[in-house]
């Protein structure tokens, strides 16, 4: 029992309350923001070491025992994903009064942002199914509120569709929930695995699984519940857009990483062999919409559905190598997507259009931002020695274990067309005649270079410092496969 | 008892569903508010319906309603009033500044 596991929700939530009151004042509310987010970064920080060095920490919530209270459950991936989200928190409040004008700001950016901060670590720290529903809810409601943000044309049209599409899915979330408290009884998640264990999975919880999995598939965009996702996250300002493409969907991946190590993983055949195929296809379809668009935002948007196929796939074959590829991708496709998001939407300000026939020979006039993209792009595809290498890496070795080779040749085949339209904006984008009627903004350039670096840098080192992390990685995957340390951490107190 | 409120809620969902499957968005919003009706009468029914017992444990007395499914209820009303009342101003000033409500013209272009 320790208090410590609540401070990466509370502290997001009570600066967020903060924060409205004093909306107009912008400067005071930038600096304070910055300070939080900073601040929220090394005590998530302390919490990760202090779970490293101790093992999991529990809370329950106003001392109601595990199963009947709502209980926190602080465990490794769960901080190591809190950790990942702060970064990019960081990131995004410093690029923020950057790339958003002033009024946009001022009608409560930093409020649903930092609530959105607070909605993805609760979701992240929640050991009960309802609560998780909860800080979905929570991290819906402001992402709601930072898609509809300058109230353009666009941007109503295309968030009445991601309202819409969340609000049933959440419905469905809810009835779910519903249909598995009436066969355990219970909606603790330890308790719940616990349960479904004793029964062997039978018949109806196997079709209670695949109903909660079409709820965060929705969620996370896999195929063919994806085509949501790509308008709806370009409309917003780039800021947002690099928040929802982190965060977002990579919640939903979690939430499907958790359900099916911990409580459906009884009946491997049945749903883990869907999973497979729904991987490969997420991944093809996925970068085939990238491929089809010369819209630069549109192309990173794409991206995020392969890389949601990849994380499925390492669910899929559930061995140790491959599902510590997951959570290895998840850590690096979050940080490497803020980038890219940030850095598509550093170009697209910069360069005054997101069409790529229209941009030539940037690199002239912004070598650290191209090079910066280049890196990231590379990132993304996975070129050694960058941190996708390393995911991918372990994926693949999961799939040939299992034999699995037409899906080992699909995702290798997808990582090159990634490269090819990442590759295709560098080179349509950056290269070429320098146009010496272009002015360039020099000092707004200089603005986005540091978010973007500092991400950039934390990528960099998932790949080259991969000894550091890879262990940790490990430990959880490890834990992932056996629920019943999770199961006696959370019940056994 | 259990199996009308079942039934009922399987005429909310199905319901909601046609209405959410229409092109006029107030109709849509309305599919949306029955489909949650829907879901919360189907917890209420899953937790079992006893009805005249108190959902509160007291020492010796073993007839009681199980609380959580009303503790779920609750949450879940909540958010889905403040989801939808969201959602009503979102749809105005979405054919408002679009000039429609109707959800095929509201599709949108490729390059815009």
């Amino acid at each position: 029992m320790s208090n410590l596991a609540v401070l990466p929700i509370l502290l997001p939530l009570l600066a967020g309350i903060i924060v409205a009151f004093f909306n107009t004042k912008l400067t005071a509310v930038r600096l304070f923001s910055r300070v939080v987010a900073i601040l929220n970064l090394i005590v998530v920080s302390y919490i990760g070491w202090d779970v490293y060095q101790n093992g999991t920490i529990i809370l329950e919530t106003g001392g109601w025992k595990a199963p009947y209270g709502i209980v926190l459950v602080g465990d490794m991936l769960a901080m190591l994903l809190v950790i990942t989200t702060n970064i990019i928190a960081v990131a995004c409040v410093f690029f923020a009064s950057k790339s958003l004008s002033d009024k946009k700001e001022s009608y409560y950016f930093y409020t649903f942002f930092f609530l959105l901060i607070t909605g993805v670590s609760g979701a992240f720290l929640t050991g009960d199914l309802f609560n998780l529903f909860v800080f979905f809810e929570v991290l819906l409601m402001a992402s709601y509120g930072l898609i509809v943000l300058g109230g353009e044309k666009v941007q109503l049209r295309e968030s009445l569709k991601y309202v819409l599409l969340n609000l049933f899915s959440s419905m469905l979330f809810v009835t779910v929930i519903s249909f598995l408290y009436s066969v355990v009884g219970t909606v603790n998640m330890a308790q719940v695995a616990e349960r479904v264990q004793e029964v062997e999975q039978k018949g109806i919880l196997t079709t209670i699984g695949i109903l909660l999995f079409f709820v965060f598939a929705t969620k996370a965009a896999v195929f063919p519940l994806y085509y949501w996702l790509p308008k709806s996250y370009i409309v917003p300002n780039p800021v947002v857009s690099a928040l929802f493409g982190a965060l977002l969907t990579k919640v939903g991946i979690y939430s499907i990483l958790r359900t099916f190590t911990i409580i459906f993983h009884h009946e491997v055949d049945i749903t883990h062999q869907l999973f497979l195929w729904l991987a490969a296809l997420t991944m093809l379809f996925g970068v085939i919409g990238a491929l089809s668009t010369h819209n630069i935002k549109l192309i990173v948007a794409y991206n995020i559905i392969p890389a949601v196929g990849f994380m499925l796939m390492g669910i899929a074959l559930f061995t140790e190598t491959s599902v510590a590829g997951t959570v290895y991708y998840l850590i690096h496709d979050m940080i490497v997507k803020g980038a890219l998001f940030l850095l598509v939407g550093a170009i697209a300000i910069l360069a005054g259009t997101s069409d790529l026939r229209k941009m030539n020979g940037l690199i002239h006039h912004y070598p650290v931002i191209g090079w910066l993209f280049f890196i990231a792009s590379i990132t993304l595809a996975g070129i050694p020695p960058f941190s996708g290498f390393i995911g991918k890496i372990l994926l693949m070795q999961g799939g040939l274990e299992e034999d699995q080779y037409a899906v080992v040749i699909i995702g290798l085949l997808t990582s090159l067309l990634i490269l090819f339209s990442m590759i295709r904006i560098f080179i349509q984008g950056f290269w070429g005649e320098k146009d010496e009627t272009f002015t360039p903004n020099k000092k707004g350039a200089r603005g986005f270079t540091w978010p973007i670096a500092f991400l950039v840098f934390f990528s960099i080192y998932l790949g080259a410092g991969a000894e550091t992390v890879y262990p940790i990685v490990e430990e959880i995957s490890k834990s992932l496969l056996d629920p019943t340390q999770y199961i006696e951490s959370v019940l056994k107190e | 008892m259990e199996m009308i409120t079942s039934l009922l809620a399987g005429i909310l969902f199905a319901t909601g569903i046609y209405n959410l499957l229409q092109k006029q968005l107030l109709r849509i919003v309305i599919g949306t508010a029955l489909i949650s009706h829907g879901a919360h009468l189907f917890i209420l029914t899953m937790g079992k319906l006893k009805r005249g017992n108190p959902p509160i444990i007291v020492e010796g007395v073993e007839n009681y309603v199980d609380p959580l499914p009303q503790a779920l209820i609750l949450t879940s009303i909540v958010i889905s009033f403040g989801v939808t009342s969201f959602l009503l101003v979102l749809a105005y000033r979405a054919a408002k500044t679009n000039d429609t409500d109707n959800m095929d013209e509201l599709r949108g272009n490729e390059n815009e």
